[in-house]
């Protein structure tokens, strides 16, 4: 499907945000570079483009670089340069430093974002990629053509900052590799959550809370091995009353859970789905102080904020719910599908 | 009556025509316009297809019909006035509302009738059909909620943390309620006849807007939760 359904089914979402941030997730998007990871990137200015493609240069081996292409429409502006790179590390400096190369891939992000000033890698996994600008994500859509690309699975998100700056870099979804994050609501325990991760490598640079959830994510499921049902029972950890009422083995695995990954816990009222290659998960805060509601029809999937989000894209349901709060809806593509 | 197509227009518009019309009002093609009727006084709007958030926000009188679901927020604040929704309603339905009735076919999300108080004369009343979803009346302070449960295959009639901070009004579910855990703060005992009559008007609306069967309804076992004034509610989301 092509990105055209979901900016639609952000139209009737406006008042949800105050066009200081818009942006979409797209999988599938890139068949023909499928085996390359395709890294977005924006750049303030031509020197800073020239002094990272030039670390670029040094690890990796660039198989196509391009301007992303937009639309030009009055409701962008100020954007700065937007650039995509196809790329594999080379095998030389993997063997040399010992890791694979989704590590690696996820150090080079890190190093753009943290070292290369007027750098930002905001799109860094494989067949896939995130588009993102300061406007209403329905422009924001239409500035991407994202009506021109098709894939097997979207996420998209409106933002109204009320505590960070609205900047290009600060839209969501958030990304490392394949994983993407949007988020609505706010981190209470973000600083908390920061200092935890930033020990495994991982630096918060984009001036918001919802880049940390991402990291989470890559941490436990890439690194930690955890599964999707294990990393929202971290996040979103079940209240130690409530575990309390649980038989006694799943009591056990829940308690391991909160004790070892105790930092990871987030606090706060969200609401997020999770994009990684071959799937979603939603998940709320345990207490669900944001809304979610999930549509079903034949082998769609439909998740938002608002029911009005879903029936835009398929006005006739044959399932629609709220998910409980803490309780992880995890929607996976065929095997072979995607 | 007056027909409004709401397609492609934004709540102001929609609300700007609720206002000039006053009377029979009828809204198609609603996809997620939110405030609709709100602060109305004396309209009767039927809504087709699926109203926004803060449905009758501040609603001060007359009555809105929804045929399908409606979202997040319904009635909040609403001082006056009746909402009756045929489908599912999202979260916090009622929130803050101090006088008027909302009435639900289906199922309920979290927090309805959140900090629900009554005032003087004025008493709000909540009547979901179906089931609630965790934190049902939240600091209810007053008026009355009622959960009759119907057609929930085996589903709990309310999730986890009914009546947290609880400090006035009533709590009604239709169940003997021994798979519910209620906080300490608060009293459950078997409806008396005379709590029976107190909700009478309501069930006998309810049946009457939904075409159910009201004496099945009124020969079930219900539970009654009040707040217990000897044992005060303190904290819920500091010690989690």
């Amino acid at each position: 499907m092509t990105g055209e359904k979901i900016m639609q089914s952000m139209i009737p979402m406006h008042e949800r945000s105050n066009g200081l941030g818009g942006g979409f997730a797209g999988y599938g998007i890139y068949p023909e570079y499928r085996d390359f990871f395709a890294l977005h990137i924006f750049f303030n200015s031509e020197s800073s483009r020239t002094e990272c493609e030039t670390y670029l240069r040094t690890t990796l081996e660039i198989v196509r670089s391009e301007t992303i292409p937009t639309r030009t429409i009055p409701e962008i502006t100020d954007e700065p340069l937007i650039w995509r790179y196809f790329v594999t590390p080379l095998r030389s400096v993997l063997s040399s430093m010992q890791v694979d190369e989704r590590e690696f891939m996820s150090r080079v992000v890190m190093r753009i974002n943290t070292v290369y000033k007027g750098a930002y890698v905001f799109s860094s996994g494989k067949n896939m990629g995130v588009f993102k600008a300061v406007g209403y994500p329905e422009d924001v859509g239409r500035f991407y053509r994202l009506d021109e690309y098709e894939g097997y699975c979207w996420t998209a998100h409106g933002r109204y900052p009320t505590n960070t700056p609205g900047w290009w870099g600060g839209a969501h979804p958030f990304a490392l590799l394949d994983y993407t994050i949007v988020h609505n609501g706010e981190i209470s325990s973000y600083d908390a959550n920061r200092r935890y991760i930033e020990m495994f490598g991982y630096k918060c640079t984009l001036q918001t809370d919802t880049e940390v959830i991402t990291y989470i994510a890559d941490y436990l499921l890439r690194k930690q091995g955890l599964t999707l049902e294990e990393l929202a029972n971290v996040i979103a950890a079940p209240f130690w009353s409530t575990i309390s009422r649980r038989d006694a083995d799943e009591q056990q695995r829940l308690r391991y859970l909160r004790t070892v990954f105790s930092s990871l816990l987030v606090t706060g009222p969200f609401s997020i789905v999770l994009g990684f290659e071959g799937g979603l998960m939603a998940l709320n805060d345990r207490l669900k102080l944001r809304s979610m509601v999930v549509g079903e029809k034949e082998d769609m999937v439909y998740i938002a904020s608002e029911e009005s989000a879903i029936r835009v894209m398929e006005p006739e349901l044959e399932r629609i719910y709220a998910p409980a709060g803490g309780e992880p809806v995890i929607v996976k593509v065929k095997e072979g599908a995607y | 009556m007056v027909k409004i197509e709401a397609e492609g227009k934004s709540y102001v518009a929609i609300n700007d025509e609720i206002h000039q019309h006053a009377g029979d009002i009828l809204i198609t093609d609603c996809c997620g316009q939110r405030f609709i009727g709100a602060g109305m006084g004396n309209c009767a709007i039927k809504i087709q297809g699926i109203p926004g958030n803060a449905l009758g926000a501040y609603l001060n009188g007359g009555e809105i019909e929804v045929f399908s679901n409606a979202q997040d927020s319904v009635g909040d604040t609403m001082n006056a006035g009746r909402i009756v929704v045929h489908g599912n309603i999202g979260d916090t339905a009622g929130y803050a509302m101090r006088g008027g009735e909302i009435y639900v076919r289906g199922n309920a999300g979290y927090r309805t009738g959140i900090h629900m108080k009554a005032y003087q004369n004025k008493l709000p009343v909540i009547v979901i059909g179906g089931t609630a979803g965790s934190f049902l009346g939240e600091y209810q302070a007053g008026g009355i909620i009622i959960v009759l449960g119907l057609n929930r295959d085996g589903k709990k009639i309310v999730s986890n943390y009914p009546c947290t901070g609880m400090h006035g009004g009533k709590l009604y579910l239709c169940s003997d309620c021994q798979d519910v855990l209620f906080p300490k703060q608060v009293t459950a005992h078997t409806a008396t006849a005379e709590d029976m009559q107190e909700i009478a008007p309501y069930l006998e609306k309810f049946s009457q807007y939904f075409g159910m069967d009201l004496q099945q309804i009124c020969s079930q076992t219900f539970t009654v939760v009040t707040p217990d004034s000897q044992n005060p509610y303190k904290q819920m989301y500091v010690t989690n």
